[in-house]
């Protein structure tokens, strides 16, 4: 199907070309005759922000899905992605942004079954550690993935794709797991790799990202090609305005800010890890005044969700003293105990945790708010009650959903998350906790959101914010502290600490500036 | 004891371990890939009935084995198609497969009730077996290899091969291994049909070499003591095949205090050691170690690639 | 062109009430095709098994009798399927609450009060919930597949029902049969309607529907079972206890079918033998399935998979089928409704080959 390609050595000619890629799936057109080019040794950006089409059209170029119509060529050759191993056959590598690691098996393993050909283990071992030399990598072959950083697993990835000696490497939100130092140092790699000649196709939302690697990008939105522009040359204002079609909206927050006295307070909170996979978290400690939102940063799988079963009471603590709320000791009440003492929480999973995808959205609120809002009696459930109340959620957030009958699953994201936020803020929770409130969440739904914490602070709320993307903690937050492999770090105020203190401490380096890698302008140039 | 009963003894261990040790095997390389397949006894009855009507109708055991593992597989497909191409319940239509096979081995065993073929023993010549001691080496039935040989295979298979790395990774995470670009439906299938042939393979030991006949449900509940073999065993082989023995010491000792009069405690408490030894195990196992960790990561889930 | 599956934006009401009667629809047209390939008249068996109860109006009180203890018994089983707890013992525990009953039976030969009957069938739910008791504490505690526990404990009920029939519990006038002493009129129970066959447990049955029917769609309980069922995480965010979900469901599915199993000793047998242990636990997976685990669905699929069972008796004389075909048609729509759930949510969708991108390649 494809004739031998002669590298794309002939000016001009793309090494990947999308001619009207069109995707549709039930009731979305995902890509709308999306054409692009990536030329041999560029590094493209592809700009769209939750939703709008980027992933859906990485994996066709990856074979993981076919396209409705469109055509590709490769090096000026048409072909056909018919699956993952012909693309790698063409010389694609790609790096997903959750990736596909085998969390029980071996690095070792993990790469050879990301290879096509089988090669002996010790061959391939020593291959692996060329390829981690060549590019300053450091991995450990032997170990078992499940007890490595997300750093790491993410080195996987890229050491399975560049063992393939691509010739288009694809990354799929990388940094989106990594501490702003980690990132620095993949974009170097990914930068030697395009003086080698090898493209690169970089997803991504994030603009400061963008401008600091990309030559070229294409912006995405609700799977339309919108634009393609070189990104050092326009405000990062631009872009994100073309990628959201709209003027921004920013979220509104009074300048001058009080607090009142000490509202949640966690001291000394200890809990053992569950299961193989799961952290520890160790001697944590913080206390959030009225009005109060502290964030908590981190990079992922450092306790993050250990940390919101303790405080929601999904796991109770052996001692009660350990969280208080306005001086009640809650460390032993379960979930709806919690509730009842003014605590509600939300966390990061939508699907499966914070709500049931094929319930009702009545159903979805009687799931924790049946006690606070007196939707039960005798042990049976006021249907009407029920229904009025996710009426009123689905009102006050603008939640676009048919109606209260309709399922959580048929929500998207964004709405579905507006929802369970709303669900929470309703019930008036003297303490809210809340973990990755805008993951995956296009930028509407986001600003609606965090306008919503902001405003629930202001009556006087206390708020946790758990989250991985700092500039949302930055934006949002009065005080903020580290989680790092289950412990935390001295809580620091907005606007004093720097982010290289933030990263170092992402990082697990706890006050060493001499590792500090240059980097304070490419986060300054991200002012969205 | 003398010499001679304990060799009988051992005899008969390794020939009541033999089919649940095949059944367990194929069980476990299903379970690895991701898939839990709960109707073993019902390819079982299946596997027996058919071994046995091939065996009687062409007078060739091997034919009968050949035939029992075919519809073992067959019997294990229709299971694959409901859960890995309707995305059905596991759990659920394991339990159908184990009432289906159950029904269809009596519905096409009710013509051969009564009837018996030459049990299918040995393959070595009988000078070999004579000797007791050498009769424990060379004094089984070819299927008695066969289930040894395969645990063997599996345990080679899984740890150095290529597509038992690939099985393993379809089992620990199945979306990874699809966006890998290996496939999952491709490789639970087969997964799936080899695990049905080996219980095919189990069956048609009840009915052609411990009772070289035909009777409903002869192997009585032996699938389901297989599947607990394979939690038992933490989805290892070696482990396996430890546990299978274990099992086999147990019921063989049943049959032998049974036998010689230990008539203080009632037959019915013999016979009903194997399942409560197997409730016990599983506990104890699952006391032991924290459950989860060792099992494959899928076991039980549905895969729909197709959104 | 090939057949892919579409995910629908929400769940289809229409599929999920016109699955079930395909499934029996196709469950007669592939067993006629099955028992023909296999030598029988299939179109006559077929008309023996789902046909010959239904028409002929003296079999009716025969479905009803075989349809009550399977409806008791998959109400409670419906219960832990919706939870996800898999409850595969029933038979072992509709015999637990045989003996359970027949202990206090045994106990009181001479009471003459029907009043007994109360404390009997109490002692049957007992019996079943403490033969579930088991398999509970060991999930929660030791966090044991209920499946083989449960499932291991079926043999076990039978070796113990074997064991008492023929030892301490062996009725003394019996000419030696493994079987009890005859109920007293005292413990027997009435029939529901004087002067009829139309059994006691067909009352209870038509109740408890109605219970579960409430308790499913409108408690709190019901809610809790449901959504542990659907997503277990989000049921311990929204504040249920897992452990105690597992206990009820599997105490609440055990006494059902104890209650079952002590409701057809004491009105149909009038003693235990060997021929009291019949299936029905079993069966009763099935009509859970088929009724879609509502019980209202369970209530109709009691009737028709009592139907099959009747049928088979039939067609055992008339077409001389063995009687565990039967079972062939039970597994067979069991597999045909697993099937159809994909249509609930999916819709099937006729693909055009070599999608038109790239085709020229």
């Amino acid at each position: 199907m494809t004739p031998k390609n002669n590298e794309g050595a002939a000016a001009g000619v793309a090494r990947l070309e999308l001619k009207g890629i069109t995707k549709q799936f039930p009731g979305v057109l995902a890509n709308d005759h999306v054409s692009l080019k990536v030329m041999p040794g560029e590094i493209h950006a592809l700009l769209g922000e939750n939703g709008a089409g980027k992933s859906t059209l990485v994996k066709m170029i990856y074979g993981i899905m076919q396209p409705d119509a469109g055509s590709f060529t490769w090096n000026g050759a048409p072909c056909v992605m018919s699956n993952p191993k012909a693309a790698r056959k063409l010389g694609i590598g790609m790096v997903f942004q959750h990736f596909s690691l085998f969390e029980a098996m071996t690095v070792l393993e993990n790469i050879a079954l990301g290879l096509d050909a089988a090669i002996p283990q010790r061959e391939l071992e020593a291959e692996i550690l060329r390829v981690l030399d060549s590019y300053g990598l450091k991995l450990d072959p032997q170990r078992i993935v499940s007890t490595l950083s997300v750093g790491e697993r993410q080195r996987i990835e890229i050491v399975r794709a560049l063992l393939l000696k691509p010739k288009l490497l694809i990354m799929d939100e990388p940094t989106s797991v990594l501490t702003p130092q980690e990132a620095e140092q993949l974009f170097e790699t990914l930068r030697k790799l395009a003086a080698d000649g090898c493209s690169i196709l970089y997803i991504s939302h994030k603009l400061h990202e963008i401008v600091a690697l990309c030559e070229t990008a294409t912006i995405l939105r609700g799977g339309k090609m919108v634009a393609t522009c070189d990104p050092r040359q326009m405000t990062s204002r631009a872009m994100a305005e073309l990628m959201i079609g709209a003027n921004l909206k920013e979220v509104s927050k009074a300048p001058s800010r009080s607090f009142g006295a000490a509202k949640f307070t966690v001291a000394d909170l200890s809990l053992a890890k569950l299961g193989d996979f799961g952290v520890a978290l160790r001697h944590i400690s913080f206390t959030v005044r009225a009005g109060e939102i502290f964030g908590i940063a981190g990079v992922a799988g450092n306790g993050q969700n250990e940390l919101l079963d303790a405080l929601s009471g999904e796991r109770t603590s052996t001692s009660a003293e350990t969280i208080s709320l306005q001086g009640k000791a809650i460390g032993k009440l379960h979930p709806s105990q919690r509730r009842l003492a003014g605590l509600c929480a939300v966390p990061e999973e939508r699907n499966g945790h914070a709500a049931v995808s094929e319930f009702s959205l009545t159903d979805n609120a009687v799931l924790t708010a049946r006690q606070s809002q007196n939707l039960t009696s005798n042990g049976l459930v006021n249907s009407g009650k029920a229904t009025s109340f996710a009426a009123q959620v689905i009102q006050s957030f603008a939640v676009k959903a048919r109606g209260p009958s309709s399922t959580a699953g048929s929500l998207s994201g964004g709405n579905l998350q507006k929802f369970i936020m709303g669900r929470e803020i309703l019930q008036a929770p003297g303490v809210l906790i809340v973990s990755q409130p805008t993951w995956g969440v296009d930028a509407g739904a986001a600003t609606a959101i965090r306008q919503a914490i902001v405003d629930l602070a202001a009556k006087g709320s206390a708020i946790v914010v758990i989250s991985q993307d700092l500039d949302e903690l930055l934006g949002l937050c009065d005080t903020l502290a580290v989680i790092n492999l289950g412990q935390l770090s001295k809580v620091m105020k907005v606007g004093e600490v720097s982010i290289e203190e933030i990263g170092l401490l992402m990082g697990g380096v706890h006050g060493d500036p001499a590792a500090t890698v240059h980097m304070t302008e490419a986060m300054h140039a991200h002012t969205v | 004891m003398s010499m001679d009963l304990i060799i009988s003894a051992l005899v008969t261990t390794i020939g009541i371990t033999t089919p649940i040790l095949l059944a367990a095997t194929g069980e476990l390389v299903v379970e690895k890939s991701g898939v839990l397949n709960l109707g073993v006894e019902g390819m079982m009855l299946v596997g027996a009935v058919t071994g046995f009507a091939v065996a009687f109708t062409t007078f060739n055991p091997w034919l009968g084995i050949l035939a029992a593992a075919a519809a073992g597989a067959a019997s294990a497909l229709v299971f694959g198609v409901l859960v890995l191409t309707f995305g059905a319940n596991q759990v659920a239509t394991g339990l159908a497969l184990a009432i289906f096979g159950i029904g269809l081995s009596t519905l096409i065993g009710a013509g051969f009730v009564g009837m018996i073929v030459p049990p299918f023993t040995s393959i070595f010549p009988e000078e070999l077996a004579r000797d007791p001691f050498w009769r424990l080496i060379f004094g089984h039935s070819p299927i008695v290899y066969l289930a040894l040989i395969m645990v063997m295979v599996v345990a080679w298979f899984l740890k150095s091969t290529r597509w038992g790395l690939v099985l393993r990774a379809v089992g620990e995470n199945d979306l990874s291994a699809h966006s890998i670009g290996y496939s999952v439906i491709g490789i639970r299938y087969a997964a799936i049909a080899f695990g049905g042939a080996m219980a095919g393979i189990a069956g048609s030991y009840f009915s052609l070499v411990i009772t070289p006949m035909w009777a409903e449900q002869m192997t009585a509940g032996r699938g389901w003591i297989a599947l607990a073999l394979v939690v038992f065993a933490s989805w290892k082989p070696g482990r396996l095949l430890t546990g299978a023995y274990f099992f086999g010491v147990l019921m063989t000792l049943e049959l032998y205090a049974k036998a010689s009069g230990f008539s203080f405690l009632p037959s019915q408490f013999w016979a009903s050691m194997p399942y409560l030894m197997a409730v016990l195990v599983l506990a104890l196992i699952s006391a032991r170690e924290r459950t989860g960790s060792e099992a494959p990561a899928c076991l039980g889930k549905p895969f729909m690639p197709g959104e | 062109m090939r057949i892919r599956f579409e995910k629908r934006p929400e769940p289809s009401n229409f599929m999920r009430l016109a699955t079930p009667v395909g499934a029996v629809l196709l469950t007669m047209v592939l067993g006629a095709l099955l028992f023909d390939a296999l030598g029988y008249d299939g179109q006559e068996t077929i008309k023996q098994f789902f046909f010959t109860p239904v028409l002929a109006s003296y079999k009716w009180q025969d479905v009803a009798t075989k349809a009550a203890p399977l409806i008791i018994i998959a109400l409670g089983l419906a219960l832990g399927n919706t939870a996800k707890i898999w409850n595969i013992g029933a038979e072992g525990q509709y015999i637990a609450g045989a003996l359970g009953g027949a202990f206090v039976a045994y106990l009181t030969p001479d009471v003459t009060s029907h009043w007994i009957i109360v404390p009997m069938l109490l002692a049957g739910i007992i019996g079943g919930a403490l033969w579930a008791a088991l398999p509970a504490w060991l999930k929660t505690r030791y966090n044991v597949n209920e499946v083989l526990s449960s499932l291991m404990l079926v043999y076990v009920s039978l070796q113990l029902l074997s064991y008492l029939i023929d030892g301490p519990w062996k009725d003394p006038n019996g000419h030696n049969f493994p079987q009890t002493a005859a109920f007293t009129d005292a413990q027997l129970l009435p029939r529901a309607l004087p002067g009829t066959y139309v059994p006691p447990g067909l009352v209870f049955a038509i109740v408890l529907t109605f219970v579960f029917w409430v308790a499913m769609k409108r408690s709190i309980y019901g809610f809790d079972v449901r959504v542990s069922g659907a997503a277990p995480q989000a049921a311990r965010y929204g504040g249920f206890n897992a452990k105690r979900t597992v206990w009820s469901t599997l105490l609440i599915s055990g006494g059902m079918a104890g209650l079952a199993g002590i409701l057809e000793a004491t009105s149909q047998l009038g003693q235990l033998n060997l021929g009291f242990p019949s299936g029905y636990g079993f069966t009763a997976i099935i009509v859970s399935f088929l009724g879609r685990l509502h019980p209202i669905g369970i209530f109709i699929a009691g009737f028709v998979l009592a139907i099959t069972s009747v049928g088979g008796q039939v067609a055992q004389t008339v077409v001389h089928v063995p009687s565990a075909s039967g079972g062939i048609f039970q597994a067979l729509m069991l597999f045909l409704i697993l099937a159809g759930d994909v249509l609930v949510r999916y819709r099937i969708k006729i693909v055009h080959s070599a999608s038109k991108a790239g085709a020229a390649a």
